[in-house]
């Protein structure tokens, strides 16, 4: 009698349980760090920021990405040459794609099927089928391509060469080369505004952004940054992304460590703001309120209150983080 | 009469036309002159792989160069060649330089020791073509032999003694044993950590100079325990161009002391073990076309050529007077892969640069070391500031 009371309440307890775990699968708040040292990426509570998990993954992780569903994140493991698919309910590795030589960053196609994937060292783009695991095109650009971005309508997709100091413009229809844009020196990574008319891009050297347009492949304009108490060699643009009513851009500025909040409409640098040391990575929660900053040198996150512009606090990470991607 | 006025006016848009596009057919192209015989990529010495001397010939490291322009190339409608040209000595290559440059080509690397470099800078005075020396540390070349278009991608001599004595200094190691050679070279290097170690505090304990020699009549300057016993010192410095000597230096001290200067540790333009900004693909690059690895004078010949690509490139392909002064301007930035944006002095055109020490298989720092501050630019804190620069082309 006993026992078959406690399995009836350990049954009861499961079939409820289960539905909650699929429901917590969704919007958990947790924070996901990629560390490029740690080969893990760091789950952390997005109320407390205490380490939920740390979840081992290939070698040298960087960029990660929610899929559409947000059930799951896309992790490169570049010494592996792989992504690594965590599950979120689960918070492990489910399973590996094969993305070919040193891969560094990704964006997914409109439909979520394909990946773009820039290869650092082979002056490459593999297209890789997700749900085949196979490569099923490769694009030739400039030396070191490295950040990539698929436009809003998915149709053309936006490469930088660190070496050429160029964005590739492809069509994704049939992954041939439509444009190449001489941008500022090493050009790293990509923010669009929503109606695709603006791409912006960092470039590294060249303490700026270029704003490319998204039409007619012209530039449109520089917005350099200049920091009080930096010289220009020492402010070094990245990160960025842009609210999703593209008024807003963030970038951050390397090591000059700070990042940099920008009126889009108006070019005007409205605030800098002092984070953590070699800022490079960062994010914006799903409502906007928050910005994570991630410190490559200083191993840790900034928690940025976006109505204000102040850094709330800083959370240790792994070693040499990368990348932050919320799921709230 | 009117048929033809139609037809020249035709012809006149066709030329038009291909006049104002010629872009499309733009050919820049590199001459690289070198010695038949260079004794400083000889097989023999190469085979010791001493720190401080190349790898071997840096021509692949233009190669590389040209082929990273590929795409930038094709936006510009410009494409970028490289003519390898060779010469028994200055006045041979003297005269393939005139039979490039009559086929227009204006930008030259030389990859020569230093008195044929200043040979050649000297007999080209005033003519429309620049000169990048690749290879050749003497300082005498940014200094009293420095000509308007002879501009340096490698590193002097003083960049690299004031890499070191900072590192010294930051490091509190303060006393310094010297060991010189006998070489010409030997004493250049010798003189040139004399000036740095003056200039950033260090105290020479003693200086001694030192013979690649068996010879039991010459034991005080052959024998490395000899040479280092006395008075104590924090480290020692070996001034050797050459590297046979210095080679046997380090552990054969009396003194657990490290060494530095042409082997222990070094300040060098590259180092294939530096690890930041973009540095292993560019190596890897290198490694994968050259069959080895890439040393200091590679990187100088790899970035004469981006130098130049990069002008042609901010300036949309100007006409060369325009290039030259973009090219040796503020606004240029050169992507070295050292993190830092680099350009070439105005005083002496020496590039500007950081410089990586370096042992055997790491990188221990990056010179200028922080704390050493300039009033514009802390990579002049190395070699040739302009108040220093006796450079009067």
């Amino acid at each position: 009698m006993r026992s078959r009371s406690l399995t009836l309440a350990l049954v009861a307890g499961l079939t409820l349980a289960m539905p909650m775990s699929a429901a917590l699968a969704k919007d958990t708040g947790h924070i996901f760090i990629s560390s490029e040292n740690d080969n893990a990426v760091t789950v952390l509570d997005g109320q407390t920021f205490e380490v939920v998990k740390t979840i081992p993954t290939g070698e040298r992780p960087r960029d990660m990405k929610l899929t559409a569903d947000r059930e799951q994140i896309f992790v490169i493991a570049s010494n592996d040459e792989r992504v690594d698919v965590i599950d979120i309910a689960r918070l492990e590795v489910v399973r590996s794609i094969d993305v070919g030589d040193d891969p560094e960053m990704f964006d997914f196609s409109k439909d979520g099927s394909l990946i773009y994937v820039s290869n650092e060292d082979a002056a490459k783009v593999s297209v890789v089928d997700v749900a085949g695991n196979k490569i099923v095109a490769t694009i030739e650009v400039g030396e070191e391509p490295e950040g990539i971005l698929v436009s809003k309508d998915g149709s053309r997709l936006y490469v930088t060469s660190e070496v050429a100091n160029m964005v590739h413009v492809i069509d994704t229809s049939n992954n041939e080369i439509m444009a190449n844009i001489v941008v500022g020196n090493r050009p790293r990574r990509f923010a669009d505004t929503p109606d695709g008319s603006e791409v912006w891009v960092t470039n590294e050297l060249g303490a700026s952004v270029t704003i490319i347009d998204g039409r007619t492949h012209e530039i449109k304009g520089t917005i350099s940054f200049e920091p009080q108490g930096f010289r220009r060699d020492d402010v070094t643009p990245v990160g960025i992304t842009m609210t999703g009513d593209g008024k807003t851009a963030y970038v951050t500025l390397g090591r000059a460590n700070h990042f940099a909040v920008v009126d889009v409409a108006s070019r005007e640098i409205k605030q800098y703001v002092l984070v953590g040391s070699r800022a490079w990575g960062v994010t914006l929660s799903r409502d906007e309120s928050r910005l994570v900053v991630v410190n490559g040198l200083s191993d840790d996150i900034s928690i940025v209150d976006t109505s204000t512009n102040r850094v709330l606090r800083s959370v240790p990470v792994g070693r040499v983080p990368h990348t932050a991607v919320i799921d709230d | 009469m009117p048929i033809r006025t139609v037809l020249q006016g035709l012809l006149c848009l066709f030329l038009v036309f291909f006049w104002v596009s010629p872009a499309v057919a733009d050919v820049i192209r590199f001459g690289y002159l070198e010695l038949n015989k260079d004794a400083r990529y000889d097989e023999r010495r190469l085979f010791f792989r001493t720190l401080s001397r190349p790898l071997g010939p840096p021509f692949a490291g233009a190669e590389v160069a040209i082929r990273e322009a590929r795409f930038v190339g094709q936006a510009l409608g410009v494409s970028f060649e490289l003519e390898r040209a060779r010469g028994a000595d200055a006045a041979a290559l003297l005269a393939e330089l005139d039979r490039l440059h009559g086929e227009g080509v204006r930008f030259f690397l030389l990859d020569a020791p230093g008195n044929v470099v200043a040979e050649i800078a000297q007999q080209t005075r005033g003519r429309e073509l620049l000169l990048f020396n690749v290879s050749a540390p003497d300082d005498a070349l940014r200094q009293a032999q420095c000509q308007a278009h002879l501009y340096h991608t490698i590193p002097n001599h003083g960049m690299q003694t004031d890499a070191l004595a900072q590192f010294l200094v930051s490091r509190k190691w303060r006393n310094v044993l010297m060991l010189q050679g006998p070489l010409d070279d030997d004493k250049l290097i010798g003189a040139a950590f004399e000036a740095s170690a003056s200039r950033f505090g260090l105290k020479l304990v003693d200086k001694r100079d030192f013979v690649l020699s068996n010879d039991p009549r010459q034991r005080e300057q052959g024998n490395v325990s000899l040479l280092t016993s006395g008075p104590d010192y924090d480290v020692v410095f070996v001034a050797d161009s050459d590297g046979e000597f210095a080679r046997s230096v380090p552990y054969r001290t009396v003194r657990p002391r490290p060494v530095v200067g042409a082997e222990g540790l070094v300040a060098e333009a590259w180092h294939w073990a530096w690890p930041r900004h973009g540095a292993p693909q560019l190596s890897g690059r290198f490694e994968k076309h050259a069959k080895r690895h890439m040393a200091s004078v590679d990187w100088g010949a790899w970035i004469a050529v981006k130098a130049v690509i990069e002008a042609v490139v901010r300036t949309e392909n100007a006409d060369f007077p325009a290039l030259v002064a973009y090219l040796g301007g503020d606004e240029i930035t050169i992507d070295g892969f050292k993190g830092n944006r680099l350009g070439f002095r105005d005083w002496d055109r020496q590039l500007r640069q950081p410089l990586l020490i370096a042992t055997h298989n790491a990188i221990i720092e990056r010179a200028p070391i922080e704390g050493f501050l300039h009033q514009t630019n802390n990579m002049d804190t190395l070699g040739f500031d302009r108040r220093d620069s006796q450079c009067k082309p």
